[in-house]
């Protein structure tokens, strides 16, 4: 029959060789093969990743823990609107929104804050679809943090304490953390 | 022999039957890591450094097993089994000479646990009752499959130490004795002079083909891979060793290693000259002739040396076990046995039939 791919490959069947059937040159053969990837093992780097002191680079556009951001005076910017709550598509964000006193205004930026914002992490599913409804630039997803693992159902129900970003920028996300308009011009203006 | 003579061997036993125990144990080790770094791999690199503290952490885990016994099991048998596998295991390195002797004046140690003239008999008489361990733990598991491994193994061993024993033969032909000592004495040259000779009186060179199929015994006598059908995981859940758990799995995996380690010491004796090394004659000389140690210490530093070729040898061989091991995929029953009784032991009676005429006509003594 006419082949169609005209990849076939015709197969004959024959008898063993007397080497073949001794089978001892195939074993020095497979030893031969192993050996060199003894060697390869102990001399190149090997591909495996040990995984708690090296970890795997992370995608740039990876979508892990939430973060709050602060503005540049180092005020939140959350103004509790529920955006992110109603674009939520596992309905895992939860917020009070409060009014802000008089003498608070280095605190929250706006006059209405968010007095508490929890993100259950047993829900989210990591969209980013709060991200992209923000539209004050506050919630963030980062690109170098996950939820850790914990024993409890209700340590993953993240709250402020653990969702606002730090004052000090040096304990803030080292890698991939994705700037506000505002930052990113204040950047360039320092940077220029 | 004297009393201070009598305790000097007495350590020697003991130091024997420890080396034995730490080579098993860093056999354990040894084996991950060689079959990781074969296949691309890291191998365990957690517990100290290098992963070398990694058998103190196995031990303690088998320890601290809960030691469970299967409904039906015949409690003593099963407990007896693994017992009998490692005291076998342990015995037969009893009588490997690890090196000549030492002289410290009039006492001379010999470095061999005990000297008996039939030293190759017992070694086969014990590793054949080693199956006996298998045989018992299988059984008493009452599981089929254990029971299963068991046969295997017993009808395993039964097989291919015919064939090991009849290439025995061919080497005891040629140096008339069973004493393992006399054996390695026998594979040196004496004689001055520059000469590689000393590796050539090893009896790997006057019997390649009897090597081969010792060799290839061996393996399927310490049941290791590709003959490890005892144990055949694909076929048989765990084989033999299915049912037990904590310390008493621990001694079954251990008297394995004891066994490769005894093989390997076993054929270094046999096959590639034992305690003896290349050049050793010159070494002595230069040792008494040329620096200023005494007759008895250049004599020592001599025999000390050829320890250390003897567990080079060991390692070496060792070494290959495990080689082979992560290379070569199992055999299948029919053709472990195709090839113990219609290949090997042919093979092995040929190998007798040629030294015979070899001896005869004068061509090897």
């Amino acid at each position: 029959m006419e082949s169609l791919s005209k990849r076939a490959k015709v197969l004959t069947k024959k008898p063993m060789t007397l080497a073949e059937r001794a089978y001892l040159p195939a074993i020095f053969q497979g030893l031969s093969i192993t050996m060199q990837h003894f060697f390869r093992a102990a001399t190149k780097k090997q591909v495996t990743i040990r995984y708690p002191e090296e970890t795997r680079p992370f995608s740039p556009v990876f979508r892990g823990l939430h973060v709050l951001k602060r503005d540049e005076k180092g005020r939140e910017r959350c103004t509790a609107c529920g955006l992110c709550a109603v674009a939520c598509p596992a309905e895992a964000i939860t917020m009070v929104a409060g009014e802000r006193k008089k003498g608070e205004e280095n605190l929250y930026r706006e006059e209405k804050y968010a007095v508490s914002y929890e993100i259950n992490m047993l829900r989210c599913i990591f969209c980013g679809l709060c991200e992209e409804a923000c539209p004050k630039a506050a919630v963030y997803l980062q690109a170098d943090k996950m939820a850790p693992p914990r024993f409890e159902r209700d340590e993953f129900i993240y709250g402020k304490d653990r969702l606002v970003e730090p004052v000090a920028p040096d304990l803030r996300s080292k890698r991939g953390i994705q700037l506000t308009p505002e930052q990113a011009d204040t950047l360039r203006t320092q940077t220029a | 022999m004297t009393l201070p003579a009598l305790g000097w061997q007495g350590l020697v036993v003991l130091a024997t039957f420890g080396i034995s125990l730490l080579i098993a144990t860093y056999c354990t080790y040894a084996e991950r890591v060689i079959a990781a770094f074969l296949q691309d791999r890291v191998g365990p690199d957690r517990a100290g450094p290098f992963g070398l503290l990694q058998p103190l952490a196995d031990a303690v885990k088998l320890f601290t097993k809960e030691e469970f016994f299967p409904a039906g099991a015949n409690r003593a048998l099963f407990v007896f089994g693994p017992c009998l596998a490692m005291i076998t295991a342990l015995m037969s390195s009893a009588v490997i000479p690890f090196g000549n002797f030492l002289k410290f004046g009039d006492t001379e140690i010999h470095l061999q646990g005990i000297e008996i003239n039939v030293g190759m008999l017992y070694v086969f008489g014990i590793v054949s009752l080693g199956v006996y361990g298998i045989m018992i733990g299988g059984w008493a598991s009452n599981n089929k499959f254990s029971l299963l491994g068991a046969i295997r193994a017993a009808s395993q061993n039964i097989s291919y130490e015919l064939a090991m024993g009849l290439a025995l033969i061919a080497v005891l032909m040629m140096s008339g004795t069973l004493s393992l000592r006399e054996i390695t004495l026998q594979q040196t040259h004496v004689g001055g002079g520059w000469h590689l000779s000393d590796i050539f009186t090893w009896n790997v060179f006057k019997q390649p083909l009897g090597f081969i199929i010792f060799i290839v015994c061996a393996f399927a006598e310490t049941n290791r891979t590709p003959f490890d059908l005892p144990e055949c995981e694909t076929e048989l859940i765990g084989g033999y060793h299915t049912e037990y758990s904590s310390m008493k799995m621990g001694l079954y995996l251990f008297a394995e290693y004891v066994n490769v380690f005894v093989a390997t010491a076993v054929m270094s004796v046999l096959y590639f000259g034992g305690f003896n090394y290349p050049f050793q004659y010159e070494f002595l000389d230069f040792l008494t002739n040329k620096t200023s140690l005494s007759a008895d210490w250049a004599h020592n530093i001599f025999v000390l040396m050829g320890v250390v070729a003897m567990f080079a040898k060991i390692f070496t061989g060792i070494f290959f076990f495990m080689w082979v091991r992560w290379t070569l995929p199992r055999f299948r029953y029919d053709q472990l046995m195709r090839l113990g009784w219609t290949i090997l032991i042919p093979l092995a009676i040929f190998n007798i039939l040629l030294t015979g005429g070899l001896i005869t006509f004068g061509v090897i003594q």
